[in-house]
């Protein structure tokens, strides 16, 4: 298969066609960070911390790296000022609900959150939810709410079924440990894992 | 009738249609779309039906219930042929009148007529200053014919565009043809219909779908709805004639659930449309095989964005999803699928009947034809306006509108839905395309056009669009679920009195993030509302946050009324009316208002007799010291000064 030519930071990058701009950094070793991309997971292109700037035929946008394929002749700058401008509000913002993020925070120089913060130590990058569903294929865990009002929460009859038993795989795939914390009893809407995992071992 | 085989079976079934109607035969129309339906357009439908049979003039009058005119708020609307004497609100003890005077004695009635300022009345509908400055060619249709027969639609040459395709044109002379008419995409974007259809076709795929958004969910607009409504044929004949050119069997129209009326006529229109050959398997003849189906939306706004919109037809949540594959390649169960809205679709068979020349010679350089506006607000006559691209703020709000209502000035313009910006009197001559509203800051998109007066707070009005999409965002990505929920609760805290130096330099700051880094439209375009109005009003901004002074008296935590001891009369009307009991006072004792029980309701203000106006609003100002409970007023009830 033919491959594609483009520069990453300065850097000539040979990739595959079909792959996205942040595989074909990850390959050349230049680092783009990211809240929601999970290798084994369909991108999903949520948490926007993958943002780069690309310039095609002299014009300049900025994508989201983790869903952009890459093309020939593409440029990309993977901290320009736009792009850590972004990611440095965006951090911000994650911070107001998950404090567990503030040494990514300072490394983007917030230091002094500006937000009304309501912590929820969930960020929302459904890592959980598309895992659960795409690698296991359980369905347990889900969204649910729009908007500010979303949330992620167990499907009590998934759970129910016992699936969940010797799995916990959601656990370490938190990337703010909620999941695993939360077992301690704070709720999850309603039902808390450890409420889901007592129950099924009962049955 | 008979199923339609071909071309000519199209045009004499129209021939008989035509040949069984009387142009001279008098015909009362009465709107009974939406608006009209509201104001009661059932029971004067209901008196005109009983009326007509009980002075015997059922074989001598027709009566037909027609689509919205768009002169919604004077419904409901009643037009008699062949004169068309147009009459507005009608009520059901107004029929008997029309019957005897008008019907029988061909006498106008003056009250039921449009008034203009001068107090001259205007008996024909194209003569009413909302009317006559428009150029009605998508809607015009709306007022003449009975959305439910499709014979009425025939009637009017419905249905020849198709047959003109089908028999004389190839699908590439079709895709030609809207691409040289630069047909703009009237549901928000402006991009190229013909361009995408061109996308379409082109990509491989045995199945390929054709799709009509009809999931209108801006605040105040209800063009879309009205044309399915009120025209369902015109969208259907453009989405068969786009099928055709794409190479398409399969098509969708995406429509609200909270539009019952316009899924019930779309639904009479499609068996109707099936019956007569021009939908389902070989239509007219000539081998083109399409059908449609209706799916209904489910209340959320983000399903009329594109990707969501798919997502939601295929049974899933309505969230968006990354468009670097535009879905025109990649939509609907990963095929191409082409997606335009109602308006956009209703434009077609326009095009095809009258050659891209004359659509080309309508609008501006880059926005050609006409688009319809939800003209509502403060301005004095309200409804859908079409107009020719290009035509002036001025002369839509000012000519076509009737200015300001109750003499106040005009303040700013909401264009392009919630996520539109405001537009302030200096730009009142910007000629409307999709080109100039997006660089002044705001956008065309469906066709919203809120007027604002003088007594509009723009913080407040930033605040409510933000709430909106706050509350509509998917919340699947970061910039816009938590970017516009600080944004939500900074304007909350402006417009509570609580604001700070910096606040308006930290909204421009999320702004430029939402709109930078937002996975959809709707995040891209949630800042302008606030980006407009830091850009345009930024003194009011100053004012709540400085000053802690709202300088159009709205914002309740920033106002206080107080009553003027000099010009009370001690009338008692504020005390009575007062819903918090925050009034004291008593015969001939000076009024007070309790600051601390106060709620700002507005209610003294408002029953405060003019003659007196006791009750003042203030703003940034301390409440002035008033004389204590007990003290005699100083001026007598009813002497006037």
């Amino acid at each position: 298969m033919k491959k594609v030519r483009l520069n990453i930071d300065g850097k000539d990058v040979e990739a595959k066609r079909g792959m996205t701009i942040l595989e074909a950094a990850r390959d050349a070793g230049i680092h783009i960070p990211t809240l929601c991309y999970h290798e084994k997971l369909a991108p999903y292109g949520a948490c926007r911390f993958c943002t780069v700037e690309m310039s095609k035929n002299g014009k300049s946008r900025l994508v989201t790296s983790c869903v952009y394929n890459v093309e020939d002749g593409l440029v990309i700058k993977t901290d320009s000022p736009r792009v850590i401008k972004i990611r440095k509000i965006l951090v911000e913002l994650m911070l107001a609900s998950a404090p567990v993020l503030s040494e990514l925070a300072s490394q983007y120089g917030v230091d002094k959150p500006r937000f009304k913060s309501e912590v929820t130590q969930c960020i929302l990058c459904g890592l959980c939810v598309r895992y659960c569903a795409e690698v296991k294929g359980a369905n347990a865990i889900t969204f649910v709410g729009r908007g500010v009002n979303r949330r992620i929460a167990f499907v009590d009859e998934v759970v129910s079924t016992g699936v969940c038993m010797d799995c916990r795989e959601c656990f370490g795939i938190c990337p703010t440990g909620k999941i695993p914390r939360e077992t301690d009893g704070a709720s999850f809407e309603g039902i808390t894992v450890q409420d889901v995992l007592a129950r099924t071992q009962s049955r | 009738m008979a199923r339609l085989k071909s071309a000519a079976d199209l045009e004499q079934a129209r021939q008989k249609i035509l040949s069984k109607r009387d142009p001279t035969k008098p015909c009362v129309t009465i709107c009974s779309g939406t608006g009209c339906h509201a104001l009661g357009s059932d029971k004067v439908y209901e008196a005109l039906v009983s009326e007509i049979s009980k002075n015997g003039l059922r074989r001598r009058v027709d009566l037909r219930r027609t689509g919205c005119h768009g002169f919604c708020e004077r419904g409901p609307i009643i037009v008699i042929f062949p004169d068309e004497i147009c009459y507005l609100g009608v009520k059901p003890e107004d029929v008997p009148e029309i019957i005897s005077a008008t019907l029988s004695g061909n006498r106008p009635i003056d009250r039921l007529l449009y008034e203009d300022g001068d107090g001259k009345k205007i008996a024909h509908e194209g003569e009413i200053p909302f009317y006559k400055y428009q150029r009605r060619m998508v809607f015009g249709s709306n007022r003449l014919i009975d959305p439910t027969n499709i014979d009425d639609y025939i009637a009017l040459g419905g249905y020849s565009a198709l047959g003109k395709v089908l028999f004389e044109m190839s699908p590439e002379e079709v895709l030609d043809t809207v691409k040289r008419a630069n047909l703009r995409g009237r549901g928000g974007g402006g991009f190229p219909a013909g361009d995408k259809w061109e996308t379409t076709r082109n990509t491989p795929g045995d199945i390929k779908y054709v799709i009509v958004n009809a999931d209108e969910g801006d605040p105040g607009a209800f063009m879309d709805r009205s044309l399915l409504e009120g025209n369902p044929h015109s969208v259907l004949e453009g989405l068969i004639i786009g099928a055709y050119a794409i190479g398409s069997h399969e098509g969708f129209v995406y429509v609200r659930q909270e539009y019952p009326l316009a899924v019930n006529n779309l639904s009479l229109a499609l068996s109707q449309a099936r019956k007569y050959g021009l939908l389902g398997k070989n239509i007219l003849g000539s081998g083109f095989d399409f059908d449609v189906t209706i799916h209904r939306g489910a209340g959320a706004f983000i399903s009329g964005e594109s990707s969501a919109l798919m997502t939601a037809i295929e049974g899933m949540v309505g969230e968006p999803r990354p468009k670097y594959i535009r879905t025109a390649v990649s939509g609907v169960w990963e095929r191409p699928s082409n997606l335009n809205n109602v308006e956009t679709w209703a434009n077609v068979p326009l095009i095809i009947n009258r050659g891209t020349d004359w659509f080309t010679s309508i609008g501006t350089d880059g926005s050609k034809g006409t688009k319809i506006f939800s003209l509502v607000g403060k301005v004095k006559n309200t409804g859908l306006v079409e107009v020719p691209m290009g035509m002036t703020l001025r002369e839509i709000i000012y000519t076509i509108g009737g200015g300001i209502r109750q003499g106040r000035k005009f303040k700013a313009v909401q264009t392009g839905g919630p996520s539109g910006g405001c537009l302030p009197e200096s730009l009142i001559d910007l000629p409307v395309d999709f080109d100039e509203l997006t660089k002044a800051g705001s956008m065309m998109g469906s066709g919203g056009m809120i007027v604002m007066d003088e007594d509009t707070c723009m913080v407040d009005v930033a605040r409510y669009f933000l709430h909106f999409l706050a509350d509509e965002s998917c919340g699947k990505c970061v910039p816009c679920r938590a970017g516009l929920e600080q944004m939500v609760s900074i304007l909350d805290r402006i417009c509570e009195g609580e604001g700070e130096t910096g606040d308006i330099e930290l909204l421009e700051e999320i702004s430029e993030v939402v709109r930078d880094a937002s996975l959809c439209a709707l995040g891209q375009t949630a800042p302008n509302p606030v980006l407009s109005t830091t850009k345009y009003f930024r003194d009011e901004y100053e004012a709540h946050i400085e000053g802690k002074r709202c300088p159009a008296g709205v914002c309740k935590a920033l106002i206080s009324y107080y009553i003027d001891p000099d010009k009370c009369t001690a009338c008692g009307i504020c005390l009575r009316d007062c819903p918090v009991e925050a009034i004291s006072g008593g015969k001939n004792l000076v009024h007070i208002i309790d600051q601390e029980k106060c709620t700002k309701c507005s209610t003294c203000f408002e029953v405060c007799p003019t003659r007196f106006s006791a009750v003042v609003k203030i703003s940034g100002e301390p409440v002035p010291v008033v004389p204590p409970l007990g003290t005699k007023v100083a001026r007598k009830k009813g002497k006037q000064e």
